[in-house]
């Protein structure tokens, strides 16, 4: 069967994309062949005068190129082979010598966006799901069907490179402003509007595109301008990736020579990129949690034959603090449910409510949100300070405060009003799961949900099932977080789950080099460095001192004295710091902005900062390696139900450096045996918390990986 | 009107009986105060909403909402279809405003008891919303006809020279007035009339109005009253929360309320601003349904809407009269007897009015009046208004009639009294009367 079908209307040819067998259109080789073929055709065909191209798809323009003939590709030659293939298809497009028109609704990545600017004219829908982009640097490498070079001479170089490094989707209106597309007009007259502009193509007609303005013609238009942008783009890229992340540079360096150089040599320099960035290792990576997010998107958590819930039409809250109203604000946002936010004192539900439509009129600021949709999501948060509406609700969530008691009594009193079909899950980051569900009448309808703070903005969400946890509830619960724009993970009920179980030994890590007086700016840098976002000394401030000083405890009585607490944030509580919360931590904050590290903070630790160079090799082993031999210890534990989701987890989770792929990807880079000779290295240097995991020993004996290579399956 | 109001039987009306499964209202505040910044589709929305999640009702069972409001703003003309279209309730429900001036809450409820027995609807949401914060400000005629044609005009210099007919004058605002259109007499100049010609004495007032603070303040103590007040978060940081009604003053007393001036007339007058009901912000919804519906759902429901009279009374006489007349009509067709009533709620618009209504209805002269063989029955105040009224409670005017039918149900329920009445006057000389019916 042909991806295309050909109707003729008037002097137009309207060609209709749309690949049997799949959901979405995505771009290949094969599809190539076709359209040259079609196109061919329709050259040699007097009646056509012009051409709109569109999708048969619902809701998907093209969703991009094929990422099966990516991942296949195994050398340089090849992937610029695959590149000059895309950039001669989108280059007879755009020399044909009969107009084409894009109608586009729906998504329009990367290689379908390449194939859109390569079009004549583009006519977009306004609808919300209609969006353009190129996520190709997410994938660690750029546009290779020419989009790298035609877009700039689009757009200008500043919004270009915006497009291209930020790998940013834009809805319709914003993509009209760009001058991504000519028109955009209601879904429903979207083809007759391409016609038309085909038809009037068709007898000569000129579009006016229109300038840039004075800052444009300053910058974008003349070489000098542009050099500066592409001086701040680079300095941009610096600071944010700390050059971890080489397709952003080169995708700069292709905009340069497409602009300046000329088309042919733009297109030479984009594909030579395209096939050098495919080959590194920090694509393979990235393409790797590109499979690995979109697998967990179909997981529901329980293996084996699927399992069919209601979906969640409303959600109760239990606890209006920040992070209650958090979970509020984001359900409402995200999965448009009823949500009854519900504490015992009433002024504090009326700031849970304002803190949770704080997060829908963020959305409505940045027009992420119309006006109606603002005022019909705000209408569906709602607050008591009774259980009033629970007995309706389908999930409930309770995020009162950490102590069994409190828990206990909250799950008495929902279970008491709820429906017998609700599952009611608990936001407890240091408490056993299992055990605020022993008093429950029926502990097979309760889990944990642990959400990470700030939750509208933080992408990942535990679900932790206990073994009396049903089926039902574990999907219900994946399900619902998948609707909140949560990545989940099913993890299992131990000390700290997952995320805060790898994350406690490297913060713990941190405060002995700072009990060793190793300086602040020095441990944070290096990890900067190494890729993380923020170093481990930040993020005990941004965590909070009096939550990490709780979980470190709650974990060295389960886990025993491999996770003894350095003193130093003991010693930071007592001195009434609690981090970015009070603005008194590692760091001193100024109108809520953390300015520089407090060095007083070695005076309350009776030492003093260690002069002269730092040992950074030194420190940046004992820092990684107490995560990476945590995380390995964990997992073979089960503590994840695969490497994958241990993986996606700290990715997600804590920001671990994305390019490096996860804690367990990063061990199989570097070698079992590497790693233990290193750990065993620092249980000489430093102490037996290093004792390498059982697990790793075994892997550097018999050669397992976390991850087999391919070919060893 | 003759014979037939001599009939006092128990005969249920036949067919489908319309209950009042639940109410609840939003705090009432003195305009210009705690609500002032609220618009009067948020209040009505507020209370509705609630309710739903009071009552566990899912949206989808409701089959009308109507509300009753007095001034609507010109921007929301049809309040009750802004409620019906709470995201909780599917976009499919119709809804509409009605305006019975000062009834109206009531006369929505009426309406959809009419509904619900003539088997049209099962469940339906009636209401009644007033914000005297939020009326609307008008241009006067003459700078109205300006403006439009000005926005006609094809051309600037037309435009231009229609702006140039402004004068100073045409700037002044028009606020709309609480004052009869046919008779142009404000309601308090009708109080203050009824007043003088029904030979009702400031002392006798002021003692209404004290009784009315005195035991709404109770009544919010032992929670009775703050039971059927959804709170409101206010504030900017939503942390000011409203959960009670912000007019009744626990502290009043006669010596106070006789300090106040007359405000209709400063010589002669004796109705203050003590003794008359105050402008005031709320919403109030009552869920009626069907008692078969009702049971199905698993409510129990409170009462039943036993009959409904209206009456009007020419606004150039005693303008608030009009309850004198329609309350026998209503126990008429109750087909009961004052004596056999165990709660009555008299809306407070004025003390003078409550007052000069309840003298009619004892009244002999009345009685013949109106053809009856004997009056129309004594008023027993510890059967009346036992939660205080509308000059303590406040008045927004489309609410009132909500409720009081929600104060009444709940009230009959705990003292499980078998009748109920409500009389309330109305703009334009009406009068309303309801009879509620306990159900077992």
């Amino acid at each position: 069967m042909s991806a295309f079908a050909t109707v003729q209307r008037g002097a137009v040819a309207v060609v209709t994309f749309d690949t049997p067998g799949q959901s979405i259109n995505t771009f290949s080789k094969a599809i190539g062949w076709e359209l040259d073929e079609l196109l061919q055709r329709l050259e040699g065909d007097e009646v056509v005068k012009a051409i709109v191209l569109r999708s048969g798809k619902p809701d998907n323009f093209i969703a991009g190129a094929d990422i099966g003939e990516f991942v296949a590709l195994r050398s340089v030659e090849e992937a610029v082979r695959l590149s000059r293939d895309g950039q001669l298809l989108t280059q007879r497009v755009a020399d044909f010598p009969k107009p084409i028109v894009a109608a586009i609704h729906g998504s329009c990545l990367g290689g379908g966006l390449e194939l859109a600017l390569a079009c004549r004219y583009r006519v977009a829908s306004d609808h919300l799901r209609t969006q353009l982009g190129f996520p190709e640097t997410q994938l660690g490498v750029i546009p290779g069907m020419g989009g790298s070079v035609r877009l700039p001479r689009l757009i200008g170089a500043r919004a270009a490179l915006d497009m291209i490094l930020t790998a940013r989707n834009e809805r319709p209106r914003k993509a009209l402003q760009l001058g991504l597309v000519d028109e955009v007009v209601p879904e429903s007259i979207l083809l007759d509007i391409a016609l038309a502009a085909a038809e009037r193509l068709a007898r000569d007609w000129k579009p006016v595109r229109k300038g840039r303005g004075v800052s444009g013609a300053l910058l974008d238009g003349n070489p000098l301008g542009r050099m500066l942008v592409y001086r701040k783009a680079r300095e941009e890229v610096e600071r944010k990736t700390h050059g971890n992340y080489p397709a952003q540079p080169r995708a700069i360096e292709v905009v340069r020579v497409g602009l300046d150089g000329g088309m042919s040599n733009g297109l030479a320099a984009e594909a030579q990129a395209f096939g050098e960035l495919a080959m590194t290792d920090v694509s393979r990576r990235l393409v790797e949690i590109f499979f690995a997010t979109t697998e967990l998107k179909r997981d529901d958590g329980v293996g084996g034959t699927p399992v069919r819930v209601k979906p969640v039409r409303r959600l109760g809250v239990v606890g209006s603090g920040f992070m209650g109203s958090g979970i509020a604000g984001t359900a409402v946002l995200q999965a448009g449910v009823e949500v009854r936010l519900k504490d015992a004192d009433l002024a504090k539900v009326g700031r849970g409510l304002k803190t949770a439509i704080d997060i829908l009129t963020a959305q409505l600021t940045k027009r992420r949100l119309t006006r109606p949709e603002y005022d019909r999501k705000r209408g569906y948060l709602t607050g008591s300070g009774t259980l009033d509406g629970f007995a309706g609700a389908d999930l409930v969530v309770e995020a009162v405060f950490e102590e069994l008691s409190v828990k206990h009594q909250v799950f008495a009193e929902l279970e008491s009003v709820v429906s017998p079909t609700a599952v009611l899950a608990t936001n407890t980051s240091t408490l056993p799961v299992h055990e605020i569900a022993t008093a429950a009448g029926h502990p097979e309808r309760i889990l944990g949900m642990h959400f990470f703070s700030p939750v509208d903005k933080m992408p990942l969400l535990e679900v932790i099932p206990t073994d009396r946890t049903s089926a039902e509830a574990i999907v219900t619960a994946v399900q619902f977080g998948r609707r909140m724009g949560k990545t989940v993970i099913v993890v299992a009920d131990s000390p700290g789950f997952w995320v805060n179980r790898i994350l406690l030994p490297y913060l713990n890590e941190a405060g002995f080099l700072l009990e060793e007086g190793v300086a602040i700016e020095t441990i944070d840098e290096i990890m900067v460095q190494w890729g993380f976002p923020v170093g481990p000394v930040a993020l005990m401030d941004e965590v909070g001192l009096d939550v990490a000083e709780k979980a470190g405890k709650v974990m060295q009585q389960s886990l025993g004295d491999r996770l003894t607490p350095s003193r130093v944030i003991a010693a930071l509580r007592a001195d009434n710091r609690l981090g970015r919360k009070n603005g008194r931590g590692f760091y001193q904050y100024r109108d809520g902005h953390k300015t520089s590290p407090d060095n007083s903070v070695f005076a309350l630790l009776g030492v003093h900062p260690a002069k002269g160079d730092a040992d950074r090799q030194r420190i940046e082993d004992r820092l990684v390696l107490a995560m990476l031999n945590e995380a390995a210890l964990a997992a073979s534990e089960g503590v994840v139900r695969a490497p994958r989701d241990g993986d996606i987890g700290a990715l997600f989770g804590i920001g671990f450096p994305a390019f490096r792929g996860g804690p367990l990807r990063a061990i199989d880079a570097i070698g079992a045996t590497e790693v233990v000779g290193r750990l065993e290295r620092l249980v000489v240097a430093v102490g037996p918390r290093f004792a390498p995991a059982p697990v790793l020993e075994e892997m550097a004996r018999t050669g397992q990986r976390w991850y087999p290579l391919p070919g060893n399956r | 009107m003759g014979t037939p109001y001599l009939f006092p039987m128990l005969t249920p009306p036949p067919g489908r009986r319309a209950v009042v499964v639940a109410g609840l209202r939003t705090p009432f505040a003195k305009a210009g105060t705690v609500l002032k910044d609220v618009t009067a589709v948020e209040l009505a929305r507020h209370c509705a909403r609630e309710l739903l999640y009071r009552t566990e009702l899912p949206g989808d069972e409701i089959d009308e909402v109507i509300f009753g409001q007095v001034i609507s703003s010109p921007l929301v003309p049809n309040v009750a279809r802004e409620v019906s279209l709470l995201p909780q309730l599917p976009r499919t429900v119709p809804a509409y405003t009605l305006n019975r001036a000062c009834a109206s809450g009531a006369q929505a409820v009426t309406n959809a008891a009419d509904q619900i027995m003539a088997g049209h609807a099962d469940v339906i949401l009636a209401g009644g919303v007033e914000s005297l914060s939020d009326v609307p400000i008008l241009h006067t005629r003459r700078m109205a006809q300006i403006l439009a044609t000005a926005s006609r005009a094809k051309s600037l210099s037309g435009r231009l020279s229609e702006f140039a007919k402004i004068r100073p004058r045409d700037l002044r605002p028009v606020s709309p007035a609480i004052a009869e259109p046919s008779t142009g007499e404000s309601m308090g100049e009708s109080a203050e009339k009824m007043a003088k010609e029904n030979g009702i004495t400031r002392e006798a007032q002021d003692e209404i109005a004290l009784m009315s603070h005195q035991r709404a303040a109770a009544a919010t103590a032992d929670g009775r009253l703050t039971a059927e007040i959804a709170p409101w978060f206010g504030g900017r940081s939503m942390d000011d929360v409203i959960v009670s009604d912000n007019l009744i003053r626990a502290d009043t007393s006669l010596d106070a309320l006789a300090r106040l001036k007359p405000v209709f007339d400063r010589t002669y007058g004796s109705v203050t601003a003590g003794n008359s009901s105050p402008l005031t912000d709320g919403a109030s919804a009552t869920l009626l349904m069907s008692e078969e519906k009702a049971r199905a759902l698993g409510y129990r429901p409170l009462t039943a809407i036993r009959s409904y009279a209206v009456a009007a009374v020419d606004p150039g006489w005693q303008l608030l009269m009009g309850p004198a007349y329609a309350v026998p009509l209503a126990l008429k067709r109750a087909g009961i007897t004052w004596q056999q009533l165990g709660l009555v709620e008299i809306h407070e618009a004025f003390a003078a009015q409550v007052l000069s209504n309840v003298q009619a209805w004892s009244s002999p002269a009345w009685a013949q009046r109106l053809g009856l063989p004997a009056p129309v029955g004594e008023v027993d105040w510890n059967r009346t208004n036992v939660m205080g009224g509308s000059i303590a409670v406040g008045h927004p005017f489309g609410a009132t009639g909500s409720r009081l039918v929600t104060t009444l149900s709940n009230e009959m329920a705990r003292r499980d009294v078998q009748f109920g009445l409500i009389s309330i006057c109305a703009q334009g000389g009406m009068g309303f009367a309801m009879v509620l019916e306990r159900v077992a």
